[in-house]
C-alpha cells in the first residue's frame, strides 16, 4: 500500500517542521532515546496508528522548542514529543 | 445477562453508556484498585433484564496501567468476584474507525461473543464516511450495528441485536487463545484492520473542517496559550460572580429557617441545637452547591468538547519545564473540583515518578472545599469595587489565590524532579486529539447531578457528624451561674482552642479559629461552618445569620489574609490524606505529603501575617 514519494530522502518525523507530510517508511525505535524501552515505544506507536504506509502531516506545534508535534495519522490526530517521534522514519 | 463496553478512549463510551443506563447507574470502585467502576442496568424491548459495566478506554489489551488492566481482565474473565461478560460491546467512533478495527481484531482472539458498535455514526455520515455494514460484519466475522448515542431512539438497533443475540441457544464459548502480542502481530492486526476498513469503509480525504478551523487558533502556541488563560479565568471569574444570585437565595432561605425555630421552639437547649448546630452549620456548606455545580460544569463541559487533551498538549512541555508530564494537566484540573478524583485520575500516567509527583501536588491545586473558605473571608474582607473599570475586585482576589496554588504546586514540583529524579530521562508523551464534538448535554446533566448528590450527602452524612460535635463542645460545660463571660467562654471548644491558641497565635489566629481548623480536617468547608457555629454560639442569633460581618468586627485584615494563605497549602483534608496512602500503596508518601504542606502552610501564614501587620493591617 505504500506509494514511493519518488526521490524524498528518508528523514526522522522527529525533525519535521509544521506543514510536512509524507508516508512512513519504517520505525526505528533504537536511536529515538526515549526512556521507553524499544519494544515498548514500537508497540505504543503502533496501537496509536503509526505503522508502514501511514501518511502523516505536523498539524501543529508546541511553543517551546517547538515540541511536542500534533500529527494526522490517517484520520487521526495523535500529539507526540519530539523525542518519541525520532522513531518515526518518513519519507 | 451482563455486557461490558469496551473501546478506545474518546469512543463515546460514555455517553453510550448514560443513553443505555439513563440515570440508572452506579458508580464503585473496583475492588483492591481504585478504578471508577461504573455499572448500569437498563431492559431491552422483549423484557430482558441487562446489566452494563463501562470499562476504561484501551487501545490493546496488553494492560500497561491499572484501568487498562481491568479492562484486560474482565474481558478474559480473570477479574475475581465480576461476572464474565455475556456479550463484549467493542465501542468505535465512525469518523475514526483504524484503532478500535485493530483493538477488536485483538478482542476477537479472546474468544468472548463480540459485537461492533459504530457510535457517532449520524457525524460520520455528515462528514461524508459511508460504511458498507453487512460487509464490514462479513469482513470482521462479528455483528456490526450503527448506534447515535445522543439521539432518542438512536440505539434500537443495539437493543434489538442484543435481544436476538440473547435470544440464541448459547453455544459453547470459543477458546481463549489470546496472548500479549508482540510488535510483528499488533503491526500484522493494524494492518489487517486497515485492509478492512478499505474494502469496507469510505473515507473523505478532507479531516473534520470545524476542528482544524478551531484547532488553527486553540493550538497555535501563542494564541492557545491566551485562550487557554482565557477559559481559566471565566471559569473563576463565574464561580464566583455567576453564583452569587442563587447563593444569597440559599443562604436566605436558611436564615429564614433559623428565625423559624427560633420563633416556634422554646429557648433551650433543643433550639439551640437546631438553629446552631444544624441548620447554621449545615447550611452554611450548602450555600455553596452553585458554585461546586459551576466548576463541575466547566470541567465536564471542556471534557466533553474534546478540549481537555487540547490543554494538554498546550501545557506539555511549559509543565516539562517544572518537571511534570502533559497527561498531568487533566488530573490537576479535576483536582480545582477536588483532589480525590484528580489523584485517581494520575492513573493515566504510566510513568510511576511522573504519577507520584503529580499526586504530591495535586492537593496544592484550589478544591472546591476551599472555596466556602474563600468566599466567607473574602466576602467579609475585601471591598466589592471594580478594578480598571471591569474586573470584580474579589474575583481578582479568587484568582489571585488559584494563581498562588498553582505557582506553589509547579514550584514544589520542580524541586521534587531536581532533588530526588534529576537523573531520569522524561517519559514519553502520547495522546490522541479527538475531533471536537458538541457537548452532550444529558451526559453533562448526569455529571453534574452526580457530583451535586456526592456533595449533598457529604454535607448530610461527614459534615453533619462534625457540627453535631462542634456544637456539643462549644455548648458544654454549660457557664456556671452568675457567669460574665459569653457561655462559650466555658466551653469544652474554648478549653481545646485556647490549649492550640499559642501554636498558632503567630500567625494571628485567634481560638476560635484553632476550634475551626480541627474538624475542618475531615472536610475544608466544615471550617466554616465551625466558625458559623462557634460565633453564633457567642454572638446570639444577629451572629447567626451573617457569619462574615461577624467576622469582619472580629478580625484583624491581617488575620483574614493569614487564614487565607493557609488554607492554599494546609493539608486540611483527612479523605485526600487516606486516596494519597491508597493510591501509592505507602504510607511514607501520605506522611511526606502531609509534612511538606503543613510546613508551607506554617511557614507562608506566618510570613502573611507579620507583612501585614508591619504595613499596619493589624
Amino acid at each position: 500500500m505504500t506509494k514511493s514519494n519518488g526521490t524524498r530522502p528518508h528523514s526522522p518525523l522527529g525533525l519535521a517542521k509544521r506543514g510536512y507530510s509524507g508516508v512512513i517508511q519504517h520505525l526505528a525505535a533504537g536511536g529515538a532515546g526515549s526512556a521507553l524501552s524499544d519494544i515498548e515505544l514500537e508497540s505504543r506507536l503502533i496501537e496509536l496508528g503509526f505503522v508502514e504506509g501511514a501518511r502523516v502531516e505536523v498539524l501543529h506545534e508546541g511553543i517551546v522548542g517547538r515540541d511536542p508535534i500534533a500529527v494526522r495519522v490517517e484520520n487521526v490526530t495523535i500529539a507526540v514529543r519530539r523525542r518519541e517521534a525520532m522513531a518515526i522514519i518518513v519519507a | 445477562m451482563h455486557l461490558a463496553l469496551v473501546g478506545t478512549p474518546n469512543s463515546g463510551k460514555t455517553s453510550l453508556f448514560n443513553a443505555l443506563t439513563g440515570s440508572r447507574q452506579k458508580v464503585a470502585n473496583y475492588p483492591g484498585v481504585t478504578v471508577e467502576r461504573k455499572e448500569g442496568s437498563f431492559v431491552t424491548p422483549s423484557g430482558r433484564q441487562v446489566s452494563l459495566v463501562d470499562l476504561p478506554g484501551t487501545y490493546s489489551l496488553r494492560g500497561r496501567s491499572p484501568d487498562e488492566e481491568i479492562t484486560r481482565d474482565m474481558v478474559l474473565g480473570r477479574t475475581p468476584g465480576e461476572a464474565v461478560p455475556d456479550l463484549v460491546l467493542c465501542v468505535a467512533d465512525s469518523t475514526n474507525l483504524r484503532l478500535t478495527i485493530r483493538l477488536l481484531l485483538e478482542l476477537k482472539s479472546t474468544g468472548r461473543p463480540l459485537m461492533l458498535v459504530l457510535n457517532m455514526f449520524d457525524i460520520a455520515a455528515r462528514r461524508g464516511v459511508t460504511v458498507d455494514v453487512p460487509k464490514l460484519s462479513q469482513a470482521l466475522g462479528v455483528p456490526v450495528v450503527t448506534s447515535i448515542a445522543v439521539r432518542k431512539g438512536g440505539t434500537a438497533e443495539l437493543l434489538r441485536l442484543t435481544d436476538e443475540i440473547a435470544a440464541q441457544a448459547k453455544s459453547p464459548l470459543a477458546q481463549n487463545l489470546w496472548q500479549p502480542l508482540t510488535v510483528a502481530q499488533l503491526r500484522a492486526t493494524q494492518r489487517e484492520a486497515d485492509r478492512i476498513i478499505a474494502s469496507a469503509v469510505s473515507l473523505p480525504s478532507r479531516p473534520d473542517s470545524w476542528t482544524a478551523r478551531i484547532d488553527a487558533v486553540v493550538l497555535h502556541p501563542v494564541a492557545g496559550l491566551m485562550v487557554l488563560a482565557l477559559i481559566l479565568f471565566v471559569m473563576f471569574q463565574a464561580v464566583f460572580a455567576w453564583a452569587q444570585p442563587l447563593m444569597e437565595l440559599l443562604s436566605q432561605a436558611f436564615g429564614a429557617l433559623g428565625q423559624l425555630v427560633q420563633t416556634t421552639l422554646p429557648s433551650g437547649l433543643l433550639q439551640s441545637f437546631l438553629q446552631n448546630g444544624v441548620i447554621s452549620g449545615v447550611g452554611s456548606v450548602i450555600v455553596f452547591l452553585p458554585q461546586i455545580i459551576i466548576i463541575f460544569l466547566f470541567i465536564l463541559l471542556l471534557e466533553d468538547f474534546g478540549y481537555m487533551a487540547r490543554a494538554a498538549f498546550l501545557m506539555d512541555r511549559i509543565m516539562g519545564g517544572a518537571g511534570l508530564h502533559g497527561r498531568a494537566f487533566i488530573p490537576l484540573l479535576s483536582s480545582f473540583a477536588c483532589a480525590i478524583p484528580g489523584i485517581m485520575a494520575t492513573r493515566v500516567i504510566d510513568n510511576r515518578r511522573d504519577r507520584l509527583t503529580t499526586i504530591l501536588i495535586a492537593p496544592l491545586m484550589t478544591c472546591s472545599a476551599r472555596i466556602p473558605v474563600y468566599t466567607l473571608i473574602i466576602s467579609a474582607f475585601i471591598p466589592d469595587t471594580q478594578v480598571w473599570g471591569w474586573i470584580n475586585l474579589r474575583g481578582l482576589v479568587m484568582f489571585g489565590l488559584y494563581a498562588a496554588g498553582i505557582g506553589s504546586a509547579l514550584g514544589v514540583s520542580f524541586l521534587v524532579k531536581f532533588l530526588m529524579w534529576r537523573d531520569y530521562a522524561p517519559a514519553p508523551f502520547m495522546l490522541e486529539l479527538p475531533d471536537y464534538k458538541m457537548p452532550r448535554l444529558k451526559s453533562i446533566a448526569i455529571g453534574v447531578y452526580t457530583r451535586a448528590k456526592m456533595f449533598l450527602q457529604r454535607a448530610g452524612t461527614t459534615i453533619f457528624s462534625m457540627m453535631v460535635l462542634i456544637w456539643f463542645l462549644a455548648s458544654f460545660p454549660t457557664p456556671p451561674a452568675g457567669a460574665e463571660n459569653p457561655a462559650i467562654n466555658y466551653s469544652l471548644a474554648a478549653i481545646i482552642g485556647k490549649a492550640i491558641e499559642p501554636l498558632l497565635a503567630p500567625l494571628g489566629f485567634n481560638w476560635q479559629i484553632a476550634v475551626a481548623l480541627i474538624p475542618g480536617m475531615a472536610a475544608r468547608e466544615v471550617a466554616v461552618a465551625a466558625l458559623g457555629t462557634v460565633y453564633a454560639i457567642e454572638g446570639g442569633k444577629e451572629a447567626a445569620d451573617q457569619i462574615g460581618q461577624v467576622l469582619a468586627t472580629k478580625w484583624s485584615l491581617a488575620t483574614a489574609l493569614s487564614l487565607l494563605v493557609w488554607y492554599i497549602f494546609a493539608p486540611q483534608c483527612a479523605s485526600t490524606l487516606a486516596v494519597i496512602r491508597r493510591e501509592t500503596a505507602s504510607w511514607k508518601w501520605m506522611w511526606i505529603t502531609f509534612a511538606y504542606m503543613f510546613a508551607l502552610a506554617y511557614a507562608a501564614s506566618f510570613a502573611t501575617y507579620n507583612i501585614a501587620v508591619a504595613l499596619g493591617a493589624g
